[in-house]
Protein backbone atom coordinates (compact mmCIF):
# COMPACT_ATOMS: atom_id res chain seq x y z
CA UNK A 1 0.00 0.00 0.00
CA UNK A 2 3.03 2.47 0.96
CA UNK A 3 4.17 1.97 -2.61
CA UNK A 4 1.16 3.88 -4.00
CA UNK A 5 1.85 6.33 -2.37
CA UNK A 6 3.96 8.57 -4.60
CA UNK A 7 5.86 10.49 -2.33
CA UNK A 8 6.98 7.52 -0.15
CA UNK A 9 8.71 6.36 -3.57
CA UNK A 10 10.28 9.07 -4.81
CA UNK A 11 11.61 9.67 -1.60
CA UNK A 12 12.80 5.90 -1.15
CA UNK A 13 14.20 6.59 -4.81
CA UNK A 14 16.18 9.67 -3.35
CA UNK A 15 17.23 7.85 -0.52
CA UNK A 16 18.96 4.82 -2.52
CA UNK A 17 20.09 7.53 -5.05
CA UNK A 18 21.94 9.53 -2.34
CA UNK A 19 23.19 6.41 -0.47
CA UNK A 20 24.87 5.52 -3.86
CA UNK A 21 25.69 8.54 -4.24
CA UNK A 22 24.51 9.35 -7.56
CA UNK A 23 21.66 12.27 -6.92
CA UNK A 24 22.73 14.48 -3.85
CA UNK A 25 20.07 16.65 -2.38
CA UNK A 26 22.02 20.01 -1.81
CA UNK A 27 21.64 21.37 1.75
CA UNK A 28 20.56 24.64 0.74
CA UNK A 29 17.63 23.38 -1.14
CA UNK A 30 13.96 22.12 0.27
CA UNK A 31 10.62 21.97 -0.96
CA UNK A 32 8.01 23.79 0.26
CA UNK A 33 3.80 24.26 0.26
CA UNK A 34 2.31 27.83 -0.22
CA UNK A 35 1.53 28.20 3.22
CA UNK A 36 5.30 27.67 4.36
CA UNK A 37 6.05 30.12 1.88
CA UNK A 38 3.43 32.44 2.83
CA UNK A 39 5.03 32.20 6.62
CA UNK A 40 8.54 32.75 5.37
CA UNK A 41 7.21 35.90 4.09
CA UNK A 42 5.85 37.70 6.74
CA UNK A 43 7.47 36.45 9.71
CA UNK A 44 9.67 38.95 11.74
CA UNK A 45 13.39 39.14 11.07
CA UNK A 46 15.43 41.41 8.58
CA UNK A 47 14.68 42.41 4.65
CA UNK A 48 13.74 39.65 3.11
CA UNK A 49 14.38 38.88 -0.83
CA UNK A 50 12.27 36.04 -2.46
CA UNK A 51 13.19 35.46 -6.09
CA UNK A 52 10.90 33.35 -8.40
CA UNK A 53 12.57 31.88 -10.40
CA UNK A 54 12.65 28.58 -12.81
CA UNK A 55 15.38 26.84 -14.55
CA UNK A 56 13.79 26.52 -17.77
CA UNK A 57 13.89 30.68 -17.63
CA UNK A 58 16.55 32.35 -19.42
CA UNK A 59 16.17 35.59 -18.07
CA UNK A 60 15.78 34.46 -14.65
CA UNK A 61 19.02 32.27 -14.65
CA UNK A 62 20.77 35.47 -16.09
CA UNK A 63 19.63 37.63 -12.90
CA UNK A 64 20.82 34.57 -10.36
CA UNK A 65 23.96 36.28 -10.15
CA UNK A 66 22.63 39.09 -8.22
CA UNK A 67 20.67 37.57 -5.93
CA UNK A 68 23.97 34.86 -4.92
CA UNK A 69 26.07 37.90 -4.41
CA UNK A 70 23.70 39.78 -2.58
CA UNK A 71 23.37 36.23 0.00
CA UNK A 72 27.44 36.23 0.08
CA UNK A 73 27.45 40.18 0.36
CA UNK A 74 24.90 40.96 3.05
CA UNK A 75 24.48 39.81 6.59
CA UNK A 76 21.06 42.01 6.62
CA UNK A 77 19.11 40.34 3.85
CA UNK A 78 17.43 37.08 3.94
CA UNK A 79 17.66 35.93 -0.13
CA UNK A 80 15.06 33.06 -1.21
CA UNK A 81 15.10 31.31 -4.56
CA UNK A 82 11.79 30.22 -5.14
CA UNK A 83 11.94 27.86 -7.79
CA UNK A 84 8.53 27.22 -9.71
CA UNK A 85 10.05 24.34 -11.67
CA UNK A 86 7.61 21.78 -10.28
CA UNK A 87 4.71 23.23 -11.84
CA UNK A 88 6.21 21.95 -14.89
CA UNK A 89 7.89 18.78 -13.90
CA UNK A 90 7.50 17.01 -10.79
CA UNK A 91 10.96 15.60 -10.57
CA UNK A 92 13.24 18.17 -8.21
CA UNK A 93 16.55 16.58 -9.41
CA UNK A 94 16.68 18.57 -12.32
CA UNK A 95 16.68 21.53 -10.02
CA UNK A 96 19.19 20.23 -7.84
CA UNK A 97 21.56 19.44 -10.82
CA UNK A 98 21.47 22.87 -11.66
CA UNK A 99 22.45 23.98 -7.95
CA UNK A 100 25.37 21.65 -8.24
CA UNK A 101 26.66 23.01 -11.86
CA UNK A 102 26.54 26.72 -10.69
CA UNK A 103 27.30 26.46 -7.24
CA UNK A 104 24.14 28.44 -5.90
CA UNK A 105 24.33 28.53 -2.30
CA UNK A 106 21.23 30.62 -2.02
CA UNK A 107 18.55 29.05 -0.10
CA UNK A 108 16.24 27.48 -2.83
CA UNK A 109 12.64 26.60 -2.28
CA UNK A 110 11.09 24.25 -4.78
CA UNK A 111 7.06 25.13 -4.07
CA UNK A 112 5.28 22.19 -4.33
CA UNK A 113 1.61 23.28 -4.86
CA UNK A 114 -1.01 22.60 -7.62
CA UNK A 115 -3.55 25.29 -9.37
CA UNK A 116 -1.64 28.22 -9.71
CA UNK A 117 -4.64 30.35 -10.16
CA UNK A 118 -5.51 29.92 -6.35
CA UNK A 119 -2.41 31.36 -4.91
CA UNK A 120 -0.85 33.68 -7.65
CA UNK A 121 -2.71 36.32 -6.04
CA UNK A 122 -1.40 35.47 -2.57
CA UNK A 123 1.92 36.24 -3.38
CA UNK A 124 1.27 39.29 -5.10
CA UNK A 125 -1.95 40.37 -6.68
CA UNK A 126 -0.14 42.02 -9.33
CA UNK A 127 1.74 39.13 -9.95
CA UNK A 128 0.86 37.91 -13.99
CA UNK A 129 2.37 34.54 -12.49
CA UNK A 130 5.43 35.44 -15.20
CA UNK A 131 8.89 34.73 -14.67
CA UNK A 132 11.35 36.17 -13.75
CA UNK A 133 9.56 37.88 -10.32
CA UNK A 134 10.84 39.52 -7.04
CA UNK A 135 9.49 40.25 -3.87
CA UNK A 136 11.39 42.15 -1.12
CA UNK A 137 9.65 42.13 2.22
CA UNK A 138 10.55 44.88 5.40
CA UNK A 139 8.84 42.92 7.64
CA UNK A 140 9.28 45.59 10.67
CA UNK A 141 7.62 47.93 8.72
CA UNK A 142 5.07 45.55 6.47
CA UNK A 143 6.08 47.23 3.42
CA UNK A 144 6.52 44.68 0.22
CA UNK A 145 7.78 46.01 -3.35
CA UNK A 146 7.45 43.55 -6.05
CA UNK A 147 8.86 43.53 -9.25
CA UNK A 148 7.51 41.69 -12.65
CA UNK A 149 10.96 41.67 -15.16
CA UNK A 150 14.44 40.81 -14.82
CA UNK A 151 16.30 42.87 -12.57
CA UNK A 152 20.11 44.10 -13.34
CA UNK A 153 22.77 45.65 -11.77
CA UNK A 154 22.06 47.91 -8.59
CA UNK A 155 18.27 47.32 -9.21
CA UNK A 156 18.11 45.56 -5.43
CA UNK A 157 20.11 47.49 -3.96
CA UNK A 158 17.49 50.52 -5.07
CA UNK A 159 15.09 48.51 -3.83
CA UNK A 160 16.08 47.85 -0.37
CA UNK A 161 17.35 51.03 0.02
CA UNK A 162 13.21 52.15 -0.83
CA UNK A 163 12.16 49.63 1.86
CA UNK A 164 14.61 50.49 4.54
CA UNK B 1 24.24 64.93 1.03
CA UNK B 2 22.46 62.38 2.76
CA UNK B 3 19.07 63.73 1.81
CA UNK B 4 20.30 64.42 -1.52
CA UNK B 5 21.27 60.54 -1.90
CA UNK B 6 17.45 59.67 -0.72
CA UNK B 7 16.02 61.39 -2.85
CA UNK B 8 18.39 60.53 -5.84
CA UNK B 9 18.02 56.54 -4.72
CA UNK B 10 13.90 57.19 -4.43
CA UNK B 11 13.83 58.75 -7.95
CA UNK B 12 15.95 56.36 -9.82
CA UNK B 13 13.53 53.50 -8.15
CA UNK B 14 10.67 55.21 -9.35
CA UNK B 15 12.06 55.06 -12.97
CA UNK B 16 12.95 51.34 -12.69
CA UNK B 17 9.64 50.14 -10.89
CA UNK B 18 7.86 52.38 -14.00
CA UNK B 19 9.86 50.14 -16.17
CA UNK B 20 11.80 51.40 -19.42
CA UNK B 21 8.58 51.26 -21.27
CA UNK B 22 5.77 50.14 -18.97
CA UNK B 23 2.69 47.87 -19.65
CA UNK B 24 -0.98 49.14 -20.44
CA UNK B 25 -3.28 47.37 -18.62
CA UNK B 26 -4.79 46.63 -21.61
CA UNK B 27 -8.57 45.05 -22.46
CA UNK B 28 -10.47 43.81 -19.33
CA UNK B 29 -13.87 41.17 -19.58
CA UNK B 30 -16.56 43.41 -21.26
CA UNK B 31 -14.17 45.36 -23.54
CA UNK B 32 -14.37 45.90 -26.85
CA UNK B 33 -11.73 45.03 -28.89
CA UNK B 34 -10.25 47.11 -31.75
CA UNK B 35 -9.65 45.08 -35.40
CA UNK B 36 -5.67 44.36 -35.96
CA UNK B 37 -4.34 42.74 -38.74
CA UNK B 38 -1.34 40.47 -38.69
CA UNK B 39 1.39 38.08 -40.62
CA UNK B 40 0.47 34.81 -41.06
CA UNK B 41 2.69 31.78 -41.91
CA UNK B 42 1.72 31.21 -44.97
CA UNK B 43 2.77 34.91 -46.13
CA UNK B 44 -0.73 36.40 -46.02
CA UNK B 45 -2.38 38.81 -43.62
CA UNK B 46 -5.19 38.29 -41.33
CA UNK B 47 -7.50 40.59 -39.21
CA UNK B 48 -9.84 40.04 -36.33
CA UNK B 49 -12.21 41.42 -39.02
CA UNK B 50 -12.32 38.43 -41.12
CA UNK B 51 -13.76 36.45 -38.75
CA UNK B 52 -16.91 38.03 -38.46
CA UNK B 53 -19.08 35.24 -39.84
CA UNK B 54 -17.62 33.29 -36.59
CA UNK B 55 -19.68 33.65 -33.19
CA UNK B 56 -16.22 34.74 -31.46
CA UNK B 57 -12.62 33.86 -31.54
CA UNK B 58 -10.24 31.63 -29.01
CA UNK B 59 -7.27 34.21 -29.51
CA UNK B 60 -4.04 32.77 -27.26
CA UNK B 61 -0.75 34.70 -27.52
CA UNK B 62 1.90 32.24 -27.70
CA UNK B 63 5.40 30.95 -28.83
CA UNK B 64 7.55 28.60 -29.94
CA UNK B 65 9.97 28.73 -27.04
CA UNK B 66 8.50 28.49 -23.61
CA UNK B 67 8.29 25.48 -22.19
CA UNK B 68 4.79 26.08 -20.77
CA UNK B 69 3.29 26.97 -24.99
CA UNK B 70 4.82 23.28 -25.17
CA UNK B 71 2.95 21.87 -22.66
CA UNK B 72 -0.10 23.28 -23.48
CA UNK B 73 0.12 22.93 -27.44
CA UNK B 74 -1.75 19.94 -28.14
CA UNK B 75 -4.24 21.20 -25.97
CA UNK B 76 -4.70 24.73 -27.93
CA UNK B 77 -4.34 21.96 -31.49
CA UNK B 78 -7.82 20.80 -29.66
CA UNK B 79 -9.27 23.61 -28.76
CA UNK B 80 -9.50 24.37 -32.43
CA UNK B 81 -10.61 20.81 -33.24
CA UNK B 82 -13.46 20.84 -30.74
CA UNK B 83 -14.45 24.53 -30.87
CA UNK B 84 -13.50 25.82 -34.70
CA UNK B 85 -16.97 23.69 -35.67
CA UNK B 86 -19.00 25.15 -32.76
CA UNK B 87 -18.26 28.69 -34.31
CA UNK B 88 -14.65 29.34 -32.03
CA UNK B 89 -11.59 29.20 -33.96
CA UNK B 90 -8.13 29.55 -32.46
CA UNK B 91 -6.25 32.59 -33.74
CA UNK B 92 -2.75 32.07 -32.31
CA UNK B 93 -0.43 35.24 -32.02
CA UNK B 94 3.37 35.68 -31.27
CA UNK B 95 4.43 38.88 -29.37
CA UNK B 96 8.02 37.72 -28.56
CA UNK B 97 11.15 40.04 -29.89
CA UNK B 98 13.37 37.84 -31.90
CA UNK B 99 16.67 39.45 -31.07
CA UNK B 100 15.88 38.75 -27.77
CA UNK B 101 14.42 35.57 -28.04
CA UNK B 102 15.82 34.07 -31.52
CA UNK B 103 13.39 30.81 -31.46
CA UNK B 104 10.83 33.18 -32.01
CA UNK B 105 11.74 34.30 -35.71
CA UNK B 106 8.99 34.17 -38.30
CA UNK B 107 11.17 31.20 -40.06
CA UNK B 108 11.18 29.41 -36.84
CA UNK B 109 6.91 30.22 -36.37
CA UNK B 110 6.61 28.53 -40.35
CA UNK B 111 8.60 25.69 -39.09
CA UNK B 112 6.53 25.31 -35.74
CA UNK B 113 3.37 25.64 -37.44
CA UNK B 114 4.34 23.40 -40.51
CA UNK B 115 5.61 20.64 -38.01
CA UNK B 116 2.70 20.16 -36.10
CA UNK B 117 0.33 21.09 -38.93
CA UNK B 118 -1.82 23.79 -37.92
CA UNK B 119 -4.99 24.44 -38.69
CA UNK B 120 -5.68 27.74 -37.43
CA UNK B 121 -3.08 30.98 -37.95
CA UNK B 122 0.00 31.63 -36.17
CA UNK B 123 0.43 35.42 -36.59
CA UNK B 124 3.51 37.21 -36.10
CA UNK B 125 3.32 40.73 -33.80
CA UNK B 126 6.14 41.83 -35.01
CA UNK B 127 5.52 45.75 -33.45
CA UNK B 128 4.44 44.17 -30.65
CA UNK B 129 1.06 46.72 -30.59
CA UNK B 130 -1.82 43.71 -30.32
CA UNK B 131 -0.05 42.44 -26.96
CA UNK B 132 0.09 45.90 -25.69
CA UNK B 133 -3.31 46.35 -26.58
CA UNK B 134 -4.57 43.13 -25.06
CA UNK B 135 -2.07 43.59 -22.06
CA UNK B 136 -0.97 39.93 -23.14
CA UNK B 137 1.65 39.07 -20.21
CA UNK B 138 2.09 35.13 -20.47
CA UNK B 139 2.45 32.39 -23.14
CA UNK B 140 -0.15 30.97 -23.51
CA UNK B 141 -2.49 33.67 -22.43
CA UNK B 142 -5.76 33.27 -23.75
CA UNK B 143 -8.27 35.87 -24.79
CA UNK B 144 -12.19 34.33 -25.32
CA UNK B 145 -13.49 36.82 -27.39
CA UNK B 146 -17.30 36.61 -28.11
CA UNK B 147 -18.97 38.42 -30.85
CA UNK B 148 -21.74 40.61 -30.23
CA UNK B 149 -23.10 42.47 -33.39
CA UNK B 150 -20.04 44.06 -34.79
CA UNK B 151 -18.22 43.99 -32.01
CA UNK B 152 -15.53 41.37 -30.78
CA UNK B 153 -16.42 41.16 -26.88
CA UNK B 154 -13.67 39.79 -24.33
CA UNK B 155 -15.29 37.32 -22.45
CA UNK B 156 -12.58 35.41 -20.57
CA UNK B 157 -9.22 35.97 -19.83
CA UNK B 158 -6.37 33.95 -18.88
CA UNK B 159 -5.29 30.16 -18.54
CA UNK B 160 -6.02 27.29 -21.26
CA UNK B 161 -7.02 25.29 -17.51
CA UNK B 162 -5.45 24.79 -14.01
CA UNK B 163 -3.21 21.92 -14.40
CA UNK B 164 0.08 22.91 -16.88
CA UNK B 165 1.75 19.61 -16.75
CA UNK B 166 -0.77 17.26 -16.63
CA UNK B 167 -3.99 17.73 -18.92
CA UNK B 168 -5.91 14.73 -18.27
CA UNK B 169 -5.47 16.11 -14.35
CA UNK B 170 -7.12 19.70 -15.17
CA UNK B 171 -10.25 19.68 -12.52
CA UNK B 172 -10.92 23.17 -14.31
CA UNK B 173 -10.98 23.35 -17.92
CA UNK B 174 -11.15 27.50 -18.07
CA UNK B 175 -11.80 28.01 -21.86
CA UNK B 176 -13.89 25.30 -22.55
CA UNK B 177 -16.68 26.12 -19.47
CA UNK B 178 -16.63 29.47 -20.75
CA UNK B 179 -17.63 28.20 -23.79
CA UNK B 180 -20.14 26.41 -22.93
CA UNK B 181 -21.86 29.20 -20.55
CA UNK B 182 -21.80 31.31 -23.91
CA UNK B 183 -23.22 29.00 -26.07
CA UNK B 184 -26.06 28.29 -23.45
CA UNK B 185 -26.60 31.94 -22.65
CA UNK B 186 -25.28 31.79 -19.82
CA UNK B 187 -22.78 33.74 -17.70
CA UNK B 188 -18.90 33.21 -17.91
CA UNK B 189 -18.26 30.86 -14.25
CA UNK B 190 -14.72 32.39 -14.26
CA UNK B 191 -13.70 35.20 -15.99
CA UNK B 192 -10.55 35.69 -15.29
CA UNK B 193 -7.58 33.60 -14.05
CA UNK B 194 -3.80 33.49 -14.21
CA UNK B 195 -0.63 31.02 -14.41
CA UNK B 196 3.08 30.37 -14.24
CA UNK B 197 4.76 31.13 -17.20
CA UNK B 198 7.38 32.75 -19.49
CA UNK B 199 6.95 36.65 -19.85
CA UNK B 200 6.08 37.63 -22.91
CA UNK B 201 9.52 39.03 -24.28
CA UNK B 202 8.71 42.77 -24.61
CA UNK B 203 10.64 44.87 -26.40
CA UNK B 204 12.37 48.15 -24.05
CA UNK B 205 11.31 50.75 -26.09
Amino acid sequence: MLLRNKEFVLAACLACLTHLGMAQVPPNARTVRLEALLGLIDKPGSIRVINFWATWCAPCIKELPLFEQLNNESDDVEVYLVSMDLDLDPDPLKVYRFMERRKILSTVLLLDEKDPNSWIDQIDSSWSGALPATLVVNPTTGRRIFVEKQLHNGDIQEIIAELK
Amino acid sequence: MKKTLKILLIVCFAVLTAGKSPLPEGYQVGDPVQNFKLRNVDDKMVSLSDYSDQMGVILIFDCNTCPYSQAYNQRIIDLHEKYSAKGFPVITINANDPDLSPGDSFGEMVKRAEKKAYKFPYLIDESQEVARAFGATNTPHVFLLNRTGSDFVVAYIGAIDNNSRDASSASKRYVEAAIGAILEGKKVPTQKTKAVGCGIKYRNT
